[in-house]
């Protein structure tokens, strides 16, 4: 893997987190390097969702460290504001602002958080827009296009951020199959940008394609983790080998 | 796939309503039991209608003089007629009345002039500032050679309108932070905001107007006397908050997590999410309630007439204790209710206009 000597941009150590008495997270460590893309699978339940909804402190995590790009998260609301700024976000229901338009959402964010002038931050919210080939809806509310291409305006919205890391909470399982396709070609577009990404996900395909790491996650665990030709071909655990036979089907 | 496009496009529905006959047919006649029911409102608007018109325009006296009224088997308007500027302006001083007359006109080409939504701005907040204050300066005088008026003469609909304009205005951003006060994470506002719905949604209007005029009174040292109508105003405004609050925490419940989360997840502080994201959607989605409360927060002004303010009702049922118009209270009632049906239908209606142009989820 490139960068290695580089210090990682998210590192997580020995992190616990419980929902009452549930313990959804269990001693996580994670080292992530700038560039990196890691795509983390598990069956449901597992804390994948969670782990990355920690990562800019949607979820608060109870125990252990959770440092990016040098700022530890921790109650400090001037921290948490800070890694957000860096960190995007993807969700699985898009979660676009129905009230505004697709280049008002696209520019709330830098205007109201970023400081940036409107036209500035229009210009850029166009550049992205192009980027995931949308930009001819600009001005349509989110509830008149598809559900591929909201999800291409939710990357889009966050790219506007100018992130350095985006995470992506299952973004394509709420999608018709075939618009799965259209937004998985925006996210490898974007990993040829050399975006580090943390991927929640089960297109293996997407995987095998772009990920220079696959984690599998099972009880708030992470049971096993590495290359994707690897982790295909040769998978050391049991419940992975089951995992993986029954998605793969 | 073509073929079968084209084919369908060329097929057009059935005509099975078409025409006045066939509408009636569908609508009214279908079954005997509507049959029935449609003969039986026929007959009964036949019975009430054309003796309604004959008594209130055929046969009705519109002359602003009394006496003239006993002849005519008709509606006698003339209450009205002869006494509509004590209706409007109450104790207002006869020969000044041409400026609250003047006041309401500002207000009502205000209230068209917002209508728009294009015009909410920065801008139409000076306009509203300045409106408002020479609505003030029109109704209190004193200011620009103009008579100084006190407040115990205003009365009729400038009273309504002001306790009511303002009223709702102010109430409903209360309304707002009171519920955000019970989403809130901090205790003390939580149960500050819960403490407050529930203790005012727990008591009649009437002894809350009765407690500002009364009691509250006694609590402010000797010599300080804060204004009744003012006072009332208050209690509309607390009052009114407290409904408003319940109904928009019911939006902000309305409002998918998920949002939430993508607003943190953008970085907007609280207040930028709240004001951006949640709160533009959460009052959408409660605008019919929102304006019911706003209708009866209107027609509940009515009720100052328990502390003695002369509003749009109390003139009208002071007029109708004068000897020589007794006995005519149904013709001055239906003046007055025409009044209040004017502002609660233009409240309704524009809520439904606001209410189409806001869609913009499922277009």
């Amino acid at each position: 893997m490139k960068n290695s000597n580089e210090t990682p941009i998210i590192t997580i150590e020995n992190m616990h987190k419980w929902y009452g008495d549930f313990h959804v997270l269990n001693d996580i460590n994670l080292s992530v390097k700038r560039g990196e893309r890691i795509v983390i699978c598990g069956p449901s339940g597992s804390g994948k969702s969670t782990l990355i909804r920690c990562i800019n402190r949607l979820e608060e995590h109870q125990r252990g460290k959770i440092i990016v790009d040098g700022t530890e998260l921790t109650k400090d609301i001037k921290n948490i504001e800070k890694i957000r700024a860096e960190v995007g976000m993807v969700f699985q229901h898009f979660n676009l602002f129905p009230h505004l338009t697709i280049l008002e959402n696209l520019t709330l964010g830098p205007i109201w958080v970023r400081k940036i002038p409107k036209k500035k931050a229009e210009e850029t919210a166009m550049y992205y827009l192009e980027k995931v080939r949308i930009a001819e809806q600009a001005k349509k509310f989110p509830g008149q296009l598809s559900g591929g291409q909201q999800q291409r305006v939710a990357i889009a919205r966050s790219l506007c951020m100018e992130p350095n890391v985006m995470l992506f909470d299952e973004p394509t399982s709420a999608l018709d199959p075939e618009m799965v396709k259209e937004v998985l070609d925006v996210m490898i577009s974007l990993a040829r940008d050399g975006m580090t990404m943390l991927v929640v996900s089960h297109e293996m395909g997407f995987a095998k394609s772009v990920a220079h790491r696959v984690m599998f996650m099972d009880a708030g665990q992470i049971l096993e983790q590495n290359d994707p030709e690897e982790f295909f071909g040769n998978p050391q655990h049991e419940r992975t080998k089951l995992f993986l036979s029954q998605i793969l089907d | 796939m073509s073929k079968i496009e084209t084919a369908s496009a060329t097929i057009k529905p059935p005509k099975t309503n078409i025409g006045i006959v066939g509408w009636s047919r569908a609508h009214l006649f279908n079954g005997w039991i509507n049959s029935a029911l449609t003969l039986f409102v026929l007959y009964g608007l036949y019975k009430v209608v054309p003796p309604f018109i004959n008594w209130a325009f055929l046969h009705a006296n519109w002359a602003p003089v009394s006496g003239t009224c006993s002849e005519s088997s008709g509606a006698c308007w003339s209450v009205v007629t002869a006494n509509i500027r004590f209706i409007l302006f109450g104790f207002y001083p006869h020969n000044l009345q041409w400026r609250p007359l003047l006041a309401i006109v500002i207000l009502v080409l205000l209230l068209f002039f917002s209508q728009n939504r294009k015009r909410w701005n920065m801008k139409l907040l000076y306009i509203w500032t300045a409106g408002l204050f020479i609505m003030g300066v029109l109704l209190k005088g004193g200011l620009f050679g103009l008579e100084s008026v006190e407040t115990d003469n205003w009365g009729g609909l400038p009273l309504t309108l002001l306790l009511s304009v303002f009223g709702l205005a102010a109430a409903y951003p209360v309304g707002i932070l009171l519920a955000l006060g019970r989403q809130c994470r901090m205790p003390v506002i939580r149960s500050f905001c819960v403490v407050y719905i529930e203790l005012i949604r727990g008591v009649p209007l009437i002894s809350l107007l009765f407690m500002s005029s009364v009691v509250f009174p006694l609590f402010l040292p000797e010599g300080v006397v804060i204004n009744k109508i003012l006072r009332a105003q208050i209690a509309i405004i607390l009052f009114t908050a407290a409904y408003i609050a319940e109904v928009v925490r019911g939006g902000l419940q309305g409002i998918n997590k998920g949002h939430y989360e993508a607003a943190e997840s953008l970085g907007l502080n609280y207040f930028q999410t709240m004001r951006l994201v949640i709160l533009p959607q959460a009052l959408k989605i409660v605008i019919p309630p929102s304006v019911s409360i706003l209708i009866s927060a209107f027609k509940d002004t009515s009720l100052v007439v328990i502390i003695a303010l002369y509003d749009l009702l109390k003139t009208t049922q002071s007029t109708l204790t004068d000897p020589k118009w007794m006995g005519y209270s149904s013709e001055a009632y239906i003046f007055v209710a025409c009044i209040y049906f004017v502002c609660c239908f233009a409240m309704s209606n524009y809520s439904r206009k606001l209410e189409k142009e806001l869609d913009t989820d499922r277009r």
